[in-house]
């Protein structure tokens, strides 16, 4: 805007500038197209273009992490145990952020720690979006004793605390990773079917899919071509805003000793662990897996937030 | 009106019976407890006669019946571990629990409204961005850790207030403040998002129009309007910390449910787990349905609607 007034100032400048289209306005607003308005609003944002950069560089750290990791984070030197971080006079060399009680590498536990996370985070969301597009797609095509039956489901799964209903399974499973990702989805699948379905609702009488009714196209390609597609944006936006819960809540399950096995490098256990240990001065073993942590959470929910704000300019905040 | 309240009770009873049924059944097949209780030495005889106590020799649909029965007069079976009714045992510890949880939502209730509202008029300054990005940051870290920093900070460098236990309003500090923190940064963005949106909204301009001064516009007229919706969401807040304090509880020692939950995981005490989630789930369900029936007092527009 301030580039194009100013050039608009001096008639010599004008002569020069190469052609460009008029750009449109609408009561004196510049007119973006809508394809481009996401890459807009996306380079204007350097918060988001920081966030993303660390998302990626702490994904490539989390898929690398036997190359990345300085040692093995289950390696137990006690020799080594409550060594400070490296900026201290008493720490020793690989571990640069110090080790916990057992004498295992603090900075190796998260960089592994960070790969259970995104894992978790990653299969649980996308188990929960599987089911909860299938059920919601259906219900809001189908409609019927199905849509009341799917829909009494979403409500009753609703209306419980998500920390409450992954507790409680866990308590019902034991502990596993694999367990974990499974209740998390199952915890996870009813906000996707009550999404879908509110899309599915809004957009099966209007008149293209209708007429695809009348060319004789079957239920599944409707399905598939028309609802699903237009479910796309607001299921991509509300699993941006999952994931990052997700990964709380598997930190959380861990930390309770609920979640994955001891012998899995979680930031969750690895707090824990710090935990025992941080009334003796090792605070290092506590604080640097909740930092980490909360750095890819963090990084999550600005990228979430400006996907949303971008996606969905009129769309409330959920909760 | 009445048939709105009407259906609302009726699904949260169903909830309820939904929630009770699962609770149950699963986890009352994922172990026996008869074989944690008795000594290994124990003779088939005395096993079978301690399963016959318990009732667990019955169907397990017989056992579902008669618990409902036996939970519908308050009675949700003897803990394995204490020897005491599980459901007092659990009722003994919500006072604890309740402090927290009501403290956490005044913390974060009392700091949020003011900076939400200034976020909000205040669209697009620094004041609204270092709002913003505050509580990101608010959300993206997970509430135990922040328990176990202010500790750090507080307790163990600072040594001003307590870690751990129960007792003055110095030892309710640290749980309810790391608790709030989640809280104040959800309420700080529903806030500023929910005037946003109302600003927009055609009596404002109205008003403004009108002549009416910046201040009442956004006081009375905005404000007033974002806090309807927002009060639903801070019930529902209120019942899910119930569930969600149990990590902090843990963290600071908290003589709470949430930590008599987590004992009897650890040593299966079925009765006093299958308490707490009842009694959770009833807390949770009551203040949704108290939200939904203020609401509609709140709002005339849904109370004048059939």
């Amino acid at each position: 805007m301030s580039i194009h007034s100013a050039s608009a100032n001096t008639a010599s400048h004008l002569a020069e500038a190469p052609y460009s289209p008029p750009r449109a306005r609408f009561w004196g607003f510049e007119y973006i197209p809508a394809e481009r308005q996401l890459l807009h609003s996306f380079l204007s944002n350097w918060l988001v273009l920081g966030a993303l950069a660390m998302l990626i560089l702490l994904v490539f750290i989390a898929v690398f992490a036997h190359w990345v990791a300085p040692v093995d984070p289950l390696e137990q030197t006690l020799k080594a145990r409550l060594t400070p971080p490296i900026w201290n006079e008493r720490g020793i060399s690989p571990y640069y952020l110090g080790t916990d009680r057992l004498g295992r590498d603090v900075l190796s536990n998260i960089i592994y720690g960070l790969r259970i996370s995104l894992l978790v985070g990653f299969f649980a969301v996308g188990i929960s979006m599987i089911i909860g597009l299938t059920l919601g797609l259906t219900a809001g095509y189908k409609r019927g004793f199905w849509e009341t039956f799917i829909m009494r489901a979403v409500d009753v799964q609703l209306s419980l605390p998500l920390i409450m209903v992954a507790l409680c399974f866990m308590v019902i499973f034991g502990q596993g990773l694999w367990k974990m990702i499974i209740v998390l989805a199952i915890a996870g699948w009813a906000e996707y079917a009550r999404t879908v379905r509110g899309t599915v609702l809004s957009i099966r009488e209007k008149e293209y899919v209708e007429s695809a009714h009348a060319l004789g196209f079957g239920p599944w390609t409707i399905m598939v071509k028309y609802l699903l597609i237009n479910s796309i944006t607001p299921v991509l936006v509300l699993s941006a805003v999952q994931v990052p819960r997700v990964i709380i809540l598997e930190a959380t399950l861990s930390f309770l000793g609920l979640g994955v096995p001891v012998t899995t490098p979680s930031i969750g256990l690895a707090i824990a662990r710090g935990y025992q240990v941080l009334f003796s001065g090792s605070w290092w073993a506590s604080i640097f897996p909740g930092l980490a942590l909360m750095l890819l959470v963090a990084c999550i929910n600005i990228v979430a937030d400006w996907l949303r704000d971008a996606l969905e300019p009129r769309s409330r905040e959920q909760v | 009106m009445g048939l709105y309240i009407f259906r609302r009770v009726y699904q949260a009873l169903l909830v309820f019976l939904v929630v009770s049924g699962i609770v149950f059944s699963i986890l009352h097949i994922s172990g026996d407890p008869v074989a944690l209780l008795m000594p290994p030495e124990a003779t088939p005889d005395q096993v079978e006669e301690m399963r016959r106590t318990l009732g667990l020799d019955k169907p397990l649909l017989v056992q579902y019946g008669l618990f409902l029965k036996n939970a519908a007069q308050g009675n949700l079976g003897v803990s394995y571990h204490h020897g005491q009714p599980a459901l007092k045992l659990v009722l003994e510890r919500l006072p604890a629990s309740l402090e927290l949880v009501v403290a956490t939502i005044l913390i974060s209730l009392i700091l949020a409204l003011p900076i939400g509202v200034l976020a909000a008029s205040k669209r697009g300054t620094s004041i609204d961005r270092a709002s913003l990005l505050g509580s990101l940051i608010g959300i993206s870290a997970p509430p135990f850790w922040i328990g176990i920093a202010f500790i750090l900070i507080f307790s163990v460098e600072l040594q001003w207030l307590p870690s751990s236990g129960r007792g003055t309003w110095a030892h309710l500090v640290l749980p309810a403040t790391s608790l709030a923190l989640y809280r104040l940064a959800l309420f700080i963005r529903l806030i500023r998002a929910g005037m946003l949106d109302v600003m927009t909204m055609d009596f404002i301009r109205t008003a403004r129009s009108k002549g009416v001064s910046e201040k009442k516009v956004i006081y009375k007229h905005a404000l007033k309007n974002t806090l309807i919706p927002f009060v639903t969401i801070a019930g529902i807040q209120m019942g899910s910390l119930l569930a969600g304090a149990i990590v902090t509880e843990k963290v600071f020692a908290w003589p709470g449910m949430g930590r008599l939950f987590l004992e009897s995981i650890g040593v299966m005490d079925f009765p006093v787990i299958i308490a707490w989630t009842l009694v959770t789930a009833t807390i949770f369900l009551a203040m949704n349905l108290a939200v939904d029936i203020l609401y509609v007092y709140l709002d005339p527009r849904i109370r004048h609607e059939k």
